[in-house]
């Protein structure tokens, strides 16, 4: 049986990263379009300051992927196996929480699932360091970035397996609305204070010292050595459609997995030595 | 109320039934998790801050635009 489940979360994954695949290609390639656009401008603007101040100009190595098959293979390929990891993620949790969790039924719990996931894997994270499209970020504070990222996502899976478990004692005293009221304030305040710890992007110390303080690595206005600004600072707006996007995608793909999985699951765990032929004439099905 | 008995499918029509109960679900439930670090791994961190295969690229340039739409920090 679990060997059933796993492999079809793998399949809903599938389903749900191909999805957000087509949504990507359609929403999130014109963006990180002009993000690039705007990167090689101001890199040309860069270069201009430099060869009139008298600075060498670094030389750009080649290509090793085509924006071609980055823009099209290459986003198919990530999207896909992505959502085939969290598919099998999703399978796992779904997997044990089967019998711990109460009287669920095995289509609901697909649901309930796939939204933790969604939030854990993917929002509160989102929420302390959004998805940048490429031309944000400094090659140097890719470490330092990353075991940020990383940070945020375990603290935010953690913390919500450990509300689920909250939830579960509270229950017995408090009831199932109220202990699940309790358990969700109590995973805002634990993750308000996990990310009141961490330092944002533009605290770490390499941006500090280089460009000052600042929220984010969102690139500035450059600026000539009068102080003009001579290349304008990221735009708003491609950030912004592409931050929102990135998250539409993710609820693609979570949706996709919960929707996907949820009667295969029900089919999968309902005994074939009782199947339910009285269905149709004791209720309709939207009420079961 | 608070617990569902550890038996069989059969025992309670809305509940779900337990399953991770013996050692060859497991066996399925930690392979499948591996795999799914090991892939989450190598589309949104891998040869960023680090690199199982030293300084090759390709992996991070190939599924670049989705580390970045997956909400990575890539660049
Ligand atoms: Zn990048």
């Amino acid at each position: 049986m679990e060997r059933a489940l796993i492999l079809r979360g793998a399949l809903a994954g599938a389903v749900g990263g191909l999805l957000a695949f087509v949504f990507a290609r359609i929403f999130a390639e014109p963006q990180i379009s002009a993000a690039i656009n705007y990167e090689s401008g101001r890199d040309a603007a860069q270069d201009a300051l430099d060869k009139a101040a008298g600075q060498a100009v670094p030389a750009m190595g080649p290509d090793i992927f085509s924006r071609t098959v980055q823009a099209n293979v290459g986003i198919g390929v990530g999207m896909v196996f992505f959502g085939v990891a969290m598919g099998l993620l999703f399978a796992v949790t779904y997997t044990i929480c089967l019998g711990r969790v109460g009287g669920v039924r095995a289509r609901t719990l697909a649901l309930l699932v796939a939204g933790g996931g969604l939030l854990s894997m993917y929002v509160v994270p989102f929420l302390k360091y959004p998805a940048n499209p490429p031309a944000i970020g400094h090659e140097d504070t890719i470490r330092s970035r990353s075991v940020l990222y990383l940070t945020m996502t375990l603290a935010a899976v953690l913390l919500l397996i450990g509300a689920v478990l909250l939830g579960r004692w509270l229950q017995a005293r408090l009831g199932t609305w109220n202990a699940a009221l309790a358990a969700g304030a109590a995973y805002v305040v634990a993750v308000g204070i996990v990310m009141a710890l961490l330092p944002s992007f533009g605290e770490l110390a390499a941006n500090v010292h280089t460009f000052g303080r600042h929220a984010t690595e969102t690139p500035l206005p450059l600026k000539d050595a009068q102080g003009r600004i001579v290349y304008p600072g990221f735009p708003a707006d491609t950030l912004a459609t592409f931050r929102i996007y990135s998250l539409l995608a993710q609820v693609i793909l979570w949706g996709a997995i919960g929707l996907v999985f949820a009667p295969m699951a029900e089919r999968v765990l309902t005994p074939p030595s009782a199947p339910e032929p009285a269905r149709r004439d004791t209720a309709p099905a939207s009420l079961r | 109320m608070s617990t569902i008995p550890n038996t069989a499918p059969t025992a309670r029509a809305s509940a779900t039934p337990v399953v991770t109960s013996e050692a060859r679900a497991f066996a399925w439930i930690f392979g499948a998790a591996i795999v799914a670090l090991a892939l989450y791994y190598f589309i949104g961190v891998d040869q960023g801050a680090f690199s199982v295969f030293g300084s090759d690229t390709h992996i991070h340039e190939f599924v670049h635009d989705s580390r970045h739409f997956l909400g990575f920090p890539c660049h």
